[in-house]
């Protein structure tokens, strides 16, 4: 469609967008990460006040909440909302649009080519100027920053699919006084019309980032490969999943797990006490709380194909099991059976929902 | 491997196809295998892949799933979904190292008394071959 470069950070670009939203009457609210202090917390802003707007910090590297769960309690909205949010977000987001969990009309969706983002925990202590400096130096470089999360290291799906607008920051040699809008959508234009900048008619080219994406496949392939020990089996996920305490943060985080009663919180698998003793006398040992397994491998067979790999499930999960890259990694392989990207089409359908009459003949035995 | 151990199977089988081919099996006398524990669903459909999961975790050292042919099941399209999450659970098996070979699913219809028959002693054979599940020893479930 066509692209505004205007001369200055791309927060500063991102921040004068958003001015012009809000003071044009475009937008009745805006919904993007926020400053808290100087120390450097943030939060997710949901903010209708424009004096508000020099908190926003648009391309944080930090991911608090999951936009895609937020945006299911706030739409259907009666007047536009612009979201500032990353591409595995927004993916996660048309997951949740395909389960109805919230829909898309009157949102305006900005995103950026995505470095990556800092464990919850940095975002908790404070991301300080050196921190984010050192980060959007790679990113100009079209580096991996060392410290943004496992499963951002190796996430090929940093260019935004379906954003109303994309701000180009990786591989941009010049963030000090270079901001890349790309408008993909005829909203998009509408609404900026008057923004100012240089505007020309361009769409993004994935060759601006074609670095990164290298390096990223490259790591994707390391992080699989090394996810568990040996060729897995059993124990190997004994191993992985043995740590859990059976908060189950990992599902409440999650942009996909969206079922208000999720199966593994009921009642439905648990054993009596004629089990528990059963088991103790063929085994003379067992682990309680019983079922991790159940849980993990089961909620894998119940989601693992929309699994966006925004790495919140490992973020969140306080025995350090790295539940994002092995989920991710299944994720990969149970998508790539029904050729399925999760978040790349809203109109294409969820896996489970949908059947061709000859297909699969190769999981049945006749 | 002690020759006579049998191993458990848990057969979800559907009521209108594949649980009447495994009644068709027993009344036309054939043989097959003790080894198979059938359960009777309303449909292959109901089988909630997480069941079959749940089977194996618990010990089953086979866990089959039998429904009507695509195009017969008798709620029109069940069975297609079934194979869709079945082949879901294959491959989360597969990409975990778990032994997908002890999950299997089949078409068996209604008149097909000689083939559940012959499905059920294969998938014997089959287990038997690979002995015992080894999560019933795992204690970390
Ligand atoms: S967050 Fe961690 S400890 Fe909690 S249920 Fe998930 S894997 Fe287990
Ligand atoms: S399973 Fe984990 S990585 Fe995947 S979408 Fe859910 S929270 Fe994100
Ligand atoms: S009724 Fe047999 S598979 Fe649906």
């Amino acid at each position: 469609m066509s692209r505004i470069t205007l001369e200055s950070k791309p927060s500063d670009g991102v921040r004068e967008l958003l001015r012009h939203l809000l003071d044009k009457g475009k937008v009745s609210a805006v919904l993007a990460p926020r400053r808290l202090d100087d120390e450097g917390s943030l939060d997710l802003g949901f903010i209708t006040d424009r004096s508000e707007l020099d908190s926003i910090d648009p391309f944080a590297p930090v991911m608090i909440a999951n936009t895609a769960q937020v945006l299911s309690m706030i739409t259907p909205s009666s007047s536009k909302i612009a979201v500032v949010l990353k591409p595995c977000e927004l993916r996660g987001f048309v997951e949740r649009v395909k389960r109805e969990q919230g829909t898309l009309d009157n949102i305006l969706t900005i995103s950026c080519t995505c470095g990556g983002v800092f464990p919850l925990q940095k975002a908790v202590d404070g991301i300080t100027g050196g921190m984010t400096a050192n980060y959007y130096s790679d990113l100009s470089s079209e580096k991996i920053h060392a410290e943004i999360r496992e499963t951002c290291k190796a996430c090929e799906h940093f260019i935004p699919i379906n954003s109303d607008v994309t701000v180009s920051l990786v591989g941009e040699k010049d963030l000090d006084e270079n901001c890349q809008i790309y408008l993909n959508s005829k909203s998009a234009s509408e609404l900026l019309e008057g923004l100012g900048g240089e505007i020309d008619k361009k769409e993004y080219d994935p060759a601006i980032s074609a670095g990164l994406m290298k390096k990223r496949l490259a790591e994707k392939e390391r992080l699989f490969n090394s996810v568990f020990p040996g060729k897995g089996g059993i124990d190997a996920v004994i191993e992985i999943f043995g740590k859990c305490v059976g908060c189950h943060g990992c599902s409440r985080v999650c942009p996909i797990c969206y079922c208000v009663s999720c199966d593994f919180e009921s009642m439905n698998f648990d054993s009596d006490i004629a089990y528990y003793e059963k088991e103790l006398s063929q085994k003379g040992a067992l682990r309680l709380p019983p079922d991790t397994m159940l849980f993990h491998i089961g909620r894998m067979i119940h989601m693992s194909f929309s699994c966006v790999g925004c790495g919140l499930c490992s973020d969140v999960c306080p025995a350090d099991i790295p539940v994002a890259s092995v989920f991710k990694r299944t994720g990969d392989k149970t998508a790539s059976i029904f050729d399925y990207i999760p978040g790349r089409d809203l109109e294409e359908a969820i896996p489970v929902m949908v059947f061709k009459e000859e297909e699969f003949s190769r999981f049945v035995d006749e | 491997m002690d020759k006579k151990y049998v191993p458990r199977i848990t057969s979800f089988l559907c009521k209108w196809c594949s649980y009447t081919g495994a009644d068709l099996a027993g009344t036309s006398r054939l043989q097959y295998p003790t080894a198979i524990i059938p359960i009777k669903v309303m449909c292959s459909s109901r089988v909630d892949p997480v069941f079959i999961l749940r089977a194996f975790l618990k010990g089953s050292d086979g866990v089959l799933l039998g429904g009507c042919h695509p195009g017969d099941c008798h709620y029109e399209t069940g069975n297609y979904h079934t194979r869709r999450r079945f082949a879901i659970v294959k491959t989360v098996f597969e990409s975990l190292g778990l032994e997908a070979e002890r999950i299997r699913l089949s078409w068996i219809s209604a008149s097909e008394g000689p083939k559940f028959a012959r499905v059920a002693n294969e998938f014997t054979e089959t287990i038997i071959a690979m002995g015992e599940n080894p999560v019933k020893k795992k204690i970390f479930l």
